[in-house]
């Protein structure tokens, strides 16, 4: 019974999702429901984290169809990790947007939706299944379209457009791939797929088939010529929408490209020389962006797009080291991203700016509460030993060692930019004297509410600020994670096996 | 059969490119429609044409015999136009409300996610 306890993490949030929606007009009672219920499916990931780091990789075979002709349910270390990570995220959006999300919105069905979304997530971890991976993704974006419309403000529909004729454009290409795959071996489950893909004797066939992918993919994750539509769409919802997009969106785009690219289609050196100059080209665009922006909220979503290139790179490299500080990076990522977002919100609320110049005086009006914000903001530039220092010294050691001079120069480079661009972030809004200036009539400022609404502002980011902390100072722990994560990604004999069974293992030519 | 469903994939997918490269919100979606349909089209050619031979085994079948229809292809094809279908609509609603908010069906004239405002 054990290998039900895979899709709970799936069906809890259906199940809270549906039981959302008899109290669609009743937003107190869907606050409750939503944050309880997060807690819950945090508890719920970490005891399948727990079992599985424990007791290995589990699968569940949806309806007892046996692999590879059924749906498949996997459940390793790398989709369990990632679940984890995603319900904790979730539940600080949760409390998070329970204050700051205005109630005309809660009122359409906004917290109905957040679940769905995390359900789509976690099914897009759990599933070993394309064309499953594929009604994920569906399911995500669906949801992700009733946010970022939410409000049906002028800025937000026309980001809407942008966002969804490039995810539409993205899930296009990733059918079209799945179609090729499938005429090319006949099966969709991704561990027979590993086996089969070996056996085809159009190899070329083959690689294009993994462009597509790469493309699909990299239209979601937001890489290098392909990122537009990102820093144009997600700085219109609301702070808390925009924590979700950034920690756990482009995100689940990444896992996927680590997932086909490990288990599928084992990168030859053209791809991976591919994938490093993307990699590459990201970092160095993406940190241009960020420099150049005066929008706060802009601002971040550009270190979004510069900092997938630190992820993707240890991909293009390819070696177990690489891998180990791309997840790394990618575990740190999640959290930091999501709460830089939170930061974001709690800004504005005190300043009621977005734009960076017209800020102030932060620090000397909530000195506690500034330190607190200091924790994910320096964890995202890696000042040592924050979160983010750890996994840039395994991908710069491994891009120096292997010869990749290009990437190392760009990592270098996205790091001091991304210091740059934080520490002036910092003394425009922290550090520099505050302008008397009027009030906005429609903000709601943070110095006039109720303590239990501050609570609920900055508890959020209290959680995540401390999980980030526990990232860079517990950092052996995560290390030896990524460690085993990257070694079951570059040698998948053990995932094969426990999907199809040892009888179905196929030798390898 | 084959050749005329190829050419046929070929050019949804051209005419849906194409059309997505416009700059008339109306074409967009259209674009968008064409492009849906060329994948459906794609995943049925794929899973291999064969006339007349429904996808069921009878019971008492001891093998399968003749070459029969692949099931798989036409449970995705099913899926993907629910998800397009339902996409679809989507996207008629929000281009609807663009314009009318926005006022303008033109791309080109949809840039202020671009300006530096608030």
């Amino acid at each position: 019974m054990i290998e039900n306890l895979i899709i709970i993490p799936v069906l809890f949030q259906l199940l809270l999702a549906i039981t959302l929606l008899f109290f669609f007009r009743k937003i107190k009672t869907q606050k409750v429901i939503s944050i309880s219920g997060s807690i819950v499916a945090v508890v719920i990931a970490a005891f399948l984290f727990h079992q599985v780091y424990d007791e290995g990789i589990l699968t569940m075979q949806a309806g007892n169809w046996q692999p590879p002709f059924g749906i498949t349910f996997v459940a390793d270390a790398f989709s369990t990790t990632m679940v984890l990570l995603a319900s904790i995220s979730s539940l600080a959006v949760t409390a998070f947007s329970s204050v700051t999300i205005k109630k005309a919105r809660l009122r359409f069905g906004y917290f109905p939706s957040l679940h769905f979304l995390i359900m789509g997530l976690n099914g897009a971890f759990l599933t070993g299944d394309i064309f499953n991976l594929y009604v994920w993704f569906e399911v995500i974006i669906i949801s992700s379209f009733v946010f970022i419309t939410l409000g049906g403000k002028k800025v937000q529909l026309e980001g809407a457009v942008k966002y969804f004729t490039l995810n539409f454009l993205a899930s296009i290409l990733f059918l079209t791939a799945i179609a090729v795959l499938y005429g090319l071996t006949g099966s969709l489950n991704m561990a027979d797929l590993a086996g089969k893909i070996k056996q085809i004797n159009n190899q070329g066939l083959v690689q294009v088939t993994a462009i597509l992918f790469l493309v699909g993919f990299g239209i979601k994750s937001a890489i290098f010529p392909l990122y537009f539509w990102l820093p144009d769409s997600y700085h219109t919802p609301q702070a808390a929408i925009s924590a979700v997009f950034a920690g756990l969106l482009t995100k689940v785009g990444i896992y996927a490209l680590l997932r086909t690219f490990s288990l599928i289609f084992v990168p030859d050196d053209f791809i991976k020389t591919l994938i490093v100059i993307i990699a590459g080209l990201t970092l160095i665009s993406g940190a241009l962006g960020a420099m150049v922006q005066t929008n706060m909220r802009k601002m971040f979503s550009y270190l979004i797009v510069c900092h997938i290139g630190y992820i993707i790179g240890g991909l293009g490299m390819f070696t177990t080291a690489a891998l180990a500080g791309a997840i790394f990076y990618l575990i740190h990522d999640i959290i930091v991203k999501t709460n830089l977002f939170l930061v974001g919100g709690i800004v504005f609320k005190i300043t009621g700016e977005t734009h960076m110049k017209k800020m102030g005086g932060i620090y000397s009006a909530y000195p506690g509460l500034s330190l607190l914000m200091a924790i994910p903001l320096f964890s995202l530039v890696g000042v040592p030993p924050l979160s983010g220092f750890w996994p840039k010294i395994d991908l710069m050691q491994e891009a120096f060692f292997s010869g990749n001079y290009f990437l190392s120069g760009c990592i270098i480079f996205g790091s001091f930019i991304t210091l740059l661009v934080i520490i002036r972030f910092w003394s425009e809004a922290f550090w520099k004297k505050n302008e008397q200036k009027e009030l906005k009539p429609h903000v709601k400022y943070y110095g006039t509410m109720p303590a239990s609404q501050k609570l609920f502002l900055v508890g959020p980011i209290l959680l995540l600020s401390l999980v980030s902390l526990y990232i860079g100072l517990g950092a052996e722990n995560i290390i030896r994670l990524s460690d085993q994560i990257a070694a079951e990604l570059m040698d998948t004999s053990v995932y094969i096996e426990a999907v199809l069974g040892t009888s179905h293992t196929i030798d390898t030519p | 059969m084959e050749i005329i469903l190829s050419v046929i994939i070929g050019l949804l997918y051209s005419a849906g490119i194409y059309l997505m490269l416009r700059r008339s919100l109306i074409k967009l979606v259209i674009g968008l429609v064409l492009l849906g349909n060329g994948v459906n089209l794609l995943i049925f050619l794929m899973g291999g044409l064969v006339k007349g031979r429904p996808p069921i085994i009878s019971a008492t079948a001891e093998n399968i015999g003749l070459i029969y229809a692949d099931p798989v292809p036409q449970a995705l094809i099913l899926t993907a136009i629910v998800i397009s279908f339902g996409l679809q609509s989507f996207a008629i609603v929000l281009i609807k409300r663009a314009y009318i908010v926005v006022g303008t069906d033109d791309l080109d004239k949809m840039h202020s996610t671009e300006e530096e405002d608030d």
